[in-house]
């Protein structure tokens, strides 16, 4: 390829059309077969995604109303219904579950890294999480089980929310550690150099700094735990019920609101998909756009929250 | 080892009356400083005089950062740190058992090599250290005030509730600078805290210690000999001894900037000065 005369000024010694860009040259081919390859992978991966929304789509919204929202569930041969219990009590259960894994994987996550970094303990409990979020979800059921629902003699949105929290626990645990880590030790230099206790240290700077980076991992976490279907057979159970018997009332009122089985909408979409009844079936569909929709807004609210603190 | 006798005003009175005569607010000897098994610094002692900037001047791994450390116990934070001598602040030795080292760090504040603002607010960093002293008078106004001390007040008065990691690299110096000052420190020690600025920065920097020695006692090390001589009342040279294996950092000469630079006594000192300068 050597520049042809009529070329004009072409300085001396530089071989001006090597500089255009040819696929003939072999690293050109490769740089460019490559970057089609990864553009194929990035839309063979979302096909997937998109089609389960698709169909979630089509078939959730041909029930989806106000009434869907709002109703207890149908029995069998009836028409209309809703699985308004069931959005509640996912939230309830969450609720739980997020009130017993945050406070306890954020604390851990101090501990391990601030006040005890290099000790048995720390890395003890970083096994034990690791190990943790390969555990098989219906396990987490299964402690939830005997260790709340055998206690209590009954199936309840704590129960649930126990089973959940041990799934959630891992996640809030690992992340925090890491949103700990991120922050950068000349802050932490800085607030001991200004005579910072190191509860103070922790608690003006570290935990606001790394705020962000923790919710999003809780809010994962969070997103998880509401799809959960396993733990939640045996420890929440079902109900057609609202938690509250004094109607027209959504939420829990009392302790004894709590401590019986409960609704959700993961178990609520288990329960009707597998119905031989059109309405049951057609539900779960609803159902299951409508726990999207939910995790799908919990994320969104998250990312933004994050966002914004970061600045 | 020399401890001062501890009374139970926490106070060893006859070495207290003798600091208040000749000015002397901080009285540095260290034997030995170790981190682990590496003997980091050994045989540095000098007198931090009340109202005037010291400066630590010296080649690189020489411990001079280790010896300013040393004045705010923020070498505790170092794993395996110990340390043979003592470090008498107004007639207390601050390596003392029953010495809280928060508490000194209260008293001695630090600024640091690259600036280090919070990410939080502009006036949030400087109201910190009132925050933690629990400061029940009107924040504003110390903010205020520390913030003209540090030269910055007119340049972010307008923007106090914005984040102080948006202010660039010298405003976010003097940041610091404001910050530390807030709580009136008695003493500041300042670790080559021009060594990340650019000229311009350094210069306001180097003004504002000139003005700050006012009110406050400065320590501070330095990789700039040009800035030591500028601002420094007293220098101590150290240098890294080499012969014994490891790389033991001590003090070859200290004494008032001027003799160090124009009339040293030891070699060593002729030696770097000499090199720096020509």
């Amino acid at each position: 390829m050597a520049a042809t005369p009529t070329q004009p000024a072409a300085p001396a010694g530089i071989d001006l059309e090597s500089l255009q860009r040819s696929l003939r040259r072999p690293r050109t081919l490769f740089s460019y077969v490559m970057s089609v390859l990864t553009g194929a992978a990035t839309l063979a991966a979302l096909f997937p995604l998109f089609s389960v929304l698709y169909m979630l789509v089509v078939r959730g919204t041909a029930t989806l109303s106000l009434g869907s929202l709002r109703d207890l569930p149908p029995a069998a041969m009836t028409a209309g219904g809703g699985f308004g219990n069931a959005i509640v009590g996912t939230f309830v259960i969450v609720a739980i579950a997020t009130l017993v894994s945050v406070p306890l994987g954020v604390l851990a996550a101090i501990y391990i890294t601030e006040f005890g970094p290099d000790t048995k303990t720390a890395s003890a409990v970083r096994f034990a999480a690791k190990v943790l979020t390969g555990l098989p979800s219906i396990l987490a059921g299964v402690f939830a089980f005997a260790v709340v629902v055998v206690v209590t003699g009954e199936f309840s949105a704590p129960a649930g929310g126990v089973a959940l929290a041990l799934l959630m626990l891992p996640t809030v645990l690992l992340t925090a550690e890491e949103a700990i880590k991120r922050v950068p030790s000349r802050m932490r230099e800085a607030a001991i150099g200004m005579g910072a206790t190191p509860t103070q240290v922790v608690t003006k700077v570290i935990v606001p700094t790394a705020a962000p980076a923790m919710l999003t991992g809780v809010m994962l976490a969070v997103a998880r735990a509401a799809g959960e279907t396993a733990p939640l057979l045996f420890t929440a159970l079902f109900s057609n019920f609202w938690m509250s018997r004094t109607t027209p009332n959504f939420l829990p009122k009392t302790i004894g609101d709590l401590m019986k089985p409960t609704a959700s909408l993961a178990v609520m979409i288990y329960n009707f998909s597998g119905s031989p009844f059109e309405n049951q079936i057609a539900l779960a569909w609803t159902a299951a756009l409508v726990l999207v929709v939910i995790v799908l807004v919990f994320n969104v609210v998250g990312q933004a929250l994050a966002g914004r603190s970061a600045d | 080892m020399p401890l001062t006798p501890v009374t139970t005003d926490g106070h060893a009175n006859g070495a207290r009356e003798q600091m208040l005569q000749d000015g002397t607010l901080i009285d540095c000897n260290i034997a030995e400083l170790h981190y682990g098994k590496f003997k980091a610094v050994r045989d540095v002692g000098l007198k931090v005089k009340k109202g005037t900037i010291t400066a630590f001047i010296g080649p690189s791994g020489c411990g001079k950062s280790t010896v300013l450390r040393c004045l705010n116990r923020m070498n505790d934070l170092v794993r395996g740190f110990r340390l043979k001598g003592h470090v008498i602040f107004r007639g207390q030795d601050i390596y003392a058992s029953r010495v809280d080292p928060v508490a000194v760090r209260r008293h001695i504040g630090m600024v640091f090599q690259q600036p280090n603002p919070f990410a939080m607010s502009i006036f949030r960093n400087v109201a910190f250290g009132l925050r933690l002293n629990r400061y029940k008078g009107p924040v504003e106004d110390k903010v205020e005030a520390a913030l003209r001390q540090a030269a910055l007040w007119d340049e972010v008065k307008d923007k106090l509730r914005t984040s102080a990691l948006a202010l660039s690299g010298g405003q976010q110096q003097r940041l610091c600078i404001a910050r530390a000052v807030a709580t009136e420190p008695a003493v500041l020690l300042m670790d080559e805290p021009c060594s990340a600025l650019d000229p311009i920065a350094t210069r306001r920097i180097e003004e504002l210690m000139t003005e700050l020695k006012k009110k406050y006692t400065i320590a501070i090390v330095t990789h700039n000999l040009q800035q030591a001589k500028r601002v420094a009342d007293t220098t101590a040279f150290l240098y890294v001894d080499t012969t014994s294996g490891g790389r033991t950092g001590y003090m070859v000469e200290y004494g008032p900037t001027q003799t160090i630079f124009e009339n040293p006594r030891e070699e060593h000192t002729k030696e770097y000065i000499r090199g720096e300068f020509s």
